[in-house]
């Protein structure tokens, strides 16, 4: 039933194509991205879960 | 320092306004109390389980507690009573914490806490009840799937309410695991059981065969990546960077592993099929994903490790970065030996073998239950507002579960190496070393004892652990609601880079989630199910009688397919073992598929017409009579229990409906054809001395074994193999006019054909030659001639209408081991063996010849 309706669509072949450059476009973005990134403000983000917005003070710094 | 209390304090910042709430840690005080009550439980089942597969008849042979029936609720109780409670703990704890907000509805908050625990106990009835899909992982059957999917929304509809009413304008990394856990989730549980119901608790899988196995192996390889690993992630990334008070090795490390993560493992399912049936280029995509998945799991577990950079003494003290250590270790261990589980050439020698039960208990004992523990020790003596009642039983709580670990796990490697070994072994001469399967499962049986130590010293651990956290609650008192303050969220920075502007936005960001999961389905398998030439129809192969159909919906009933595969994998030693190897389009009309994924026993996919009806029966009723040493369970109800045949006709409509060639108008006339396929069965159970009516449960099943595998093999191989033997039998190379052979080494020789393994004579006409299910070879009276030339070409010929097959089990015979055999059996008359059978009348004749 439903297989016929998926059958009638054409050229599956681009799948594979389609996934590789899928695949290529997110990893250049991802790689582009993690050397962009702004150091100060990322270790600012790791440090969310530790509350210092309530003043406490971490034991390694 | 860390702790949560928190204590009235004055607005920092000078005169900002700060809004002021206050977190529910009841809630998460319940999911804690049901994480431990289904640890427990599900813990307890496994062990039991374990002890079935050394002591066969533990706890008797009741229906409801029989392998088959209690191995799917030990599964679905670890993964998703136990872990999935622990996740919940760890969401509803961490979520309100990092969003600076409360979770978003009290009442959703029940709602999903009692609903879920409805569904588990909904799930502890009906599997044991026999209701069950055959699924791995998804066996629930369709009402409970409907109220999963329910709750499940609930869960996500109160977890994105509460990121909507966030106070911090970025979305930690824990908060994106959860996310991804919950809409990923869905997508798996709504695709897998799209399934056709033909009663209230009874349905159909929509797909079928191939299909079948490939959407169901995309849902039970990523119930592992976003119900076992992904919310597990999240707990790491908030829970280590508290208990070790430091923040995150790189965060940037951490926004790379997710996305790769979720990128990548949507792909690996198909490795779970390697050498099936499955067209091959699914599974080279799968086995290619499964080595990329190294690299963002350790990325994951290095940077869970690296954190503690600095902290390591803190590990030996605290059991909570004991716990975390330990687990994110042994995730890294268990990511590297997936991939390589994923090779072909290692997969050929692990999958269907014990091994995959070890590796799957590393990663579920030492991971899943390893985290989820160090998240009760952090978080109940916070709740609690007290200290951990005792170190000294956490540490030996600690010590029980690795060392449990160590035993279960490397009995579980050690075993199922062992028998792979075993399985494909042949002798010089080209034959199989270990033709008996049963063999294989004997020698391995000292190592199923020693899983079973090893799971109960994980238990004895968890036990203390929970004497640990009851009296540690009791030393304190709950703090309910927790107060905290934070300034209320201006609106969102706008044009500060991409993903800055994805991290601040939920649905955005859930949506690129949604994407990113889904382009792994669709390119892997919309075309499986659009190109024809993927599954090569066969036109030998017909849909299932109504009798042998009622036989597969027991087969599903008792989980036949927890031990049992049904696929014979292109190896010369399994075609050796089993026969013809299994094609794709053999399975058709199976919805659903039963390729099982372990094998305690044997294949079955060609076990059609391999042994006669009757041995089958008995070998049901009590398998240690045709098979002796044999671990699996008997069936003894189903000799006594009626068939329920009354839904035969929608069962007929509703598999039309999915797409099995049952002409219009067959459901009224099903009921007739199985009940005359059945007296027929019944018949020849009765002529083999055994008194079974027809309208019981072990004709049904008989009728579907023997169907099996038989479509294309009936017309191929074996009967070419038996024609082939009869044709040169009558062109006059029979033995006639021989004498039985008198020297003791001859006798002793024919003895040891008799008695060996790989020939199986004994599981018909037993070592004494006294009958069992074939004749008494020891009285005189014979069915088909009793001179020796006449009784070597019946050996050589066989009676496969009856279940004798040409030479025995199928291994040639020379002609000096016939008359070896022949005579032996000769030299056997009147020997008074132990209970023999009686002579059927109707068949044998006394015996006259000259040179018995």
């Amino acid at each position: 039933m439903y297989k016929d309706v998926l059958r009638s669509i054409e050229g599956v072949e681009m799948y594979p194509i389609i996934s590789l450059l899928v695949f290529f476009a997110f990893f250049t973005v991802l790689i582009g991205w993690f050397f962009l990134a702004d150091r100060d403000r990322l270790s600012e983000l790791a440090a969310l879960p530790l509350d210092t917005s309530k003043g406490e003070e971490r034991d390694d710094e | 320092m860390t702790t949560n209390v928190i204590e009235e304090q004055p607005a920092r910042v000078g005169g900002n306004y700060q809004d002021r709430f206050s977190y529910d840690n009841a809630i998460v005080r319940d999911f804690s109390i049901a994480t431990i009550v289904f640890g427990i439980v599900g813990f307890l089942v496994g062990l039991i389980v374990a002890l079935k597969l050394v002591f066969p008849d533990f706890l008797g042979f009741i229906p409801e507690l029989s392998y088959g029936r209690l191995r799917p609720l030990h599964t679905n109780a670890v993964i998703f009573a136990f872990a999935g409670n622990a996740i919940f703990v760890g969401v509803y704890y961490s979520l309100p914490r990092l969003c600076k907000a409360p979770m978003f509805s009290k009442a959703l908050s029940k709602i999903h806490f009692w609903g879920w625990q409805a569904i588990i106990l909904a799930a502890a009835i009906s599997l044991p009840l026999g209701y069950t899909t055959s699924k791995e992982y998804a066996e629930l059957e369709w009402p409970i799937d409907i109220a999963i999917a329910l709750i499940w929304v609930v869960f996500g509809a109160n977890m994105l309410g509460t990121i909507y009413k966030r106070r911090v304008q970025h979305m930690y990394v824990a908060i994106w695991f959860y996310l991804a856990t919950f809409i990923t989730v869905a997508v798996l549980h709504i695709v897998n059981s799209f399934e056709l119901p033909v009663s209230i608790m009874k349905s159909y899988s929509f797909y079928a065969g191939v299909q079948d196995a490939l959407v169901q192996w995309w849902y039970g390889h990523n119930a592992v990546a976003f119900f076992l690993t992904t919310p597990f992630l999240g707990i790491m990334y908030y829970f280590i960077p508290k208990a070790a008070n430091r923040p995150v090795f790189s965060y940037r490390l951490s926004i790379v592993h997710f996305w790769a993560l979720v990128f990548i493992y949507i792909w690996a399912g198909p490795h779970h099929l390697l050498y099936t049936a499955l067209p091959d280029w699914a599974q080279s995509v799968g086995t290619a994903f499964s080595i990329m998945l190294i690299a963002p799991s350790w990325g994951g577990m290095l940077n869970g490790l690296l954190t503690l950079r600095g902290a390591w003494d803190r590990v030996r003290e605290d059991p909570v970065l004991k716990f975390m250590v330990a687990g994110v270790t042994a995730y890294g261990m268990s990511t590297f030996e997936g991939p390589m589980l994923s090779l072909k050439n290692v997969n050929a020698i692990a999958h269907y073998t014990d091994y995959i039960i070890g590796h799957v208990h590393m990663g579920a004992l030492a991971w899943n239950g390893g985290i989820s523990f160090a998240l009760l020790y952090y978080i109940i003596p916070r709740i609690y507002r007290t200290k951990l009642y005792s170190l000294k039983l956490a540490n030996f709580h600690f010590w029980a579960s690795t060392l449990g670990i160590a035993f279960y796990v490397l009995s579980m490697y050690f075993g199922g190496i062992t028998q792979s070994l075993m399985w494909k072994e042949f002798t010089a001469e080209g034959f199989l070393r270990y033709p008996n399967f049963l063999e294989t499962v004997t020698q391995i049986i000292p190592m199923y004892a020693m899983r079973v130590v090893g799971g109960l010293l994980y238990i004895i651990g968890a036990i203390v652990a929970v004497y640990n956290i009851w009296k540690t609650a009791r030393q304190g008192d709950l703090l309910a609601d927790e107060e905290d303050q934070a300034a209320p969220l201006l609106a969102a920075p706008r044009g500060e880079g991409l993903h800055r502007w994805l991290e601040g936005r939920p649905t955005q960001f859930a949506l690129l989630t949604l994407v990113a999961v889904l382009v792994g389905g669709v390119v892997e398998y919309v075309p499986t199910m659009l190109i024809k030439s993927n599954i090569p129809t066969i036109a030998a192969v017909k849909p299932y009688t109504p009798l042998e159909l009622e036989g597969r919906d027991l087969y599903i009933r008792e989980g036949c397919n927890n031990c049992h595969s049904q696929m014979v994998r292109p190896f010369r030693s399994e075609v050796e073992r089993y026969g013809d190897y299994s094609k794709a389009g053999e399975f058709v009309y199976d919805h659903p598929f039963l390729w099982g994924s372990k094998r305690t026993g044997p294949d079955l996919h060609r076990v059609g017409g391999k042994y006669p009806d009757s041995w089958h029966a008995l070998h049901m009723q009590d398998p240690q009579a045709t098979s002796p040493g044999s671990i699996m369970p008997a069936y003894p109800w189903m000799m006594e229990d009626r068939l329920d045949y009354s839904l035969i006709g929608d069962k007929i409509s509703a598999m039309r409906t999915l797409g099995v060639p049952y002409e219009e108008g067959y459901e009224n006339r099903a009921a007739a054809d199985l009940e005359a396929q059945a007296r027929k069965i019944a018949a020849g159970l009765t002529e083999s001395g055994m008194d079974i009516s027809y309208d019981h449960e072990i004709v049904a099943m008989v009728a579907y074994l023997q169907r099996l595998g038989t479509d294309i093999r009936s017309d191929s191989v074996y009967a070419a193999r038996h024609a082939k033997v009869t044709t040169r039998l009558e062109q006059g190379s029979g033995f006639d006019a021989l004498y039985a052979l008198t020297k003791p080494a001859d006798l002793a020789a024919g003895k040891a054909i008799f008695e060996a393994q790989q020939n199986l004579c004994y599981t018909c006409h037993r070592n004494d030659l006294g009958g069992q299910v074939g004749p008494n070879l020891t009285d005189e009276y014979w069915m088909h001639g009793c001179d020796t030339g006449q009784i070597m070409t019946n050996i050589k010929r066989g009676f496969p209408q009856k279940g004798m097959l040409p030479y025995g089990s199928g291994k040639a015979l020379s002609d000096e081991q016939l008359h070896q055999v022949a005579s032996y059996v000769l030299s056997m008359r009147g020997s008074n063996p132990q209970s023999p059978k009686a002579a059927d009348m109707t068949r044998a004749n006394p015996c006259s010849s000259d040179t018995w």
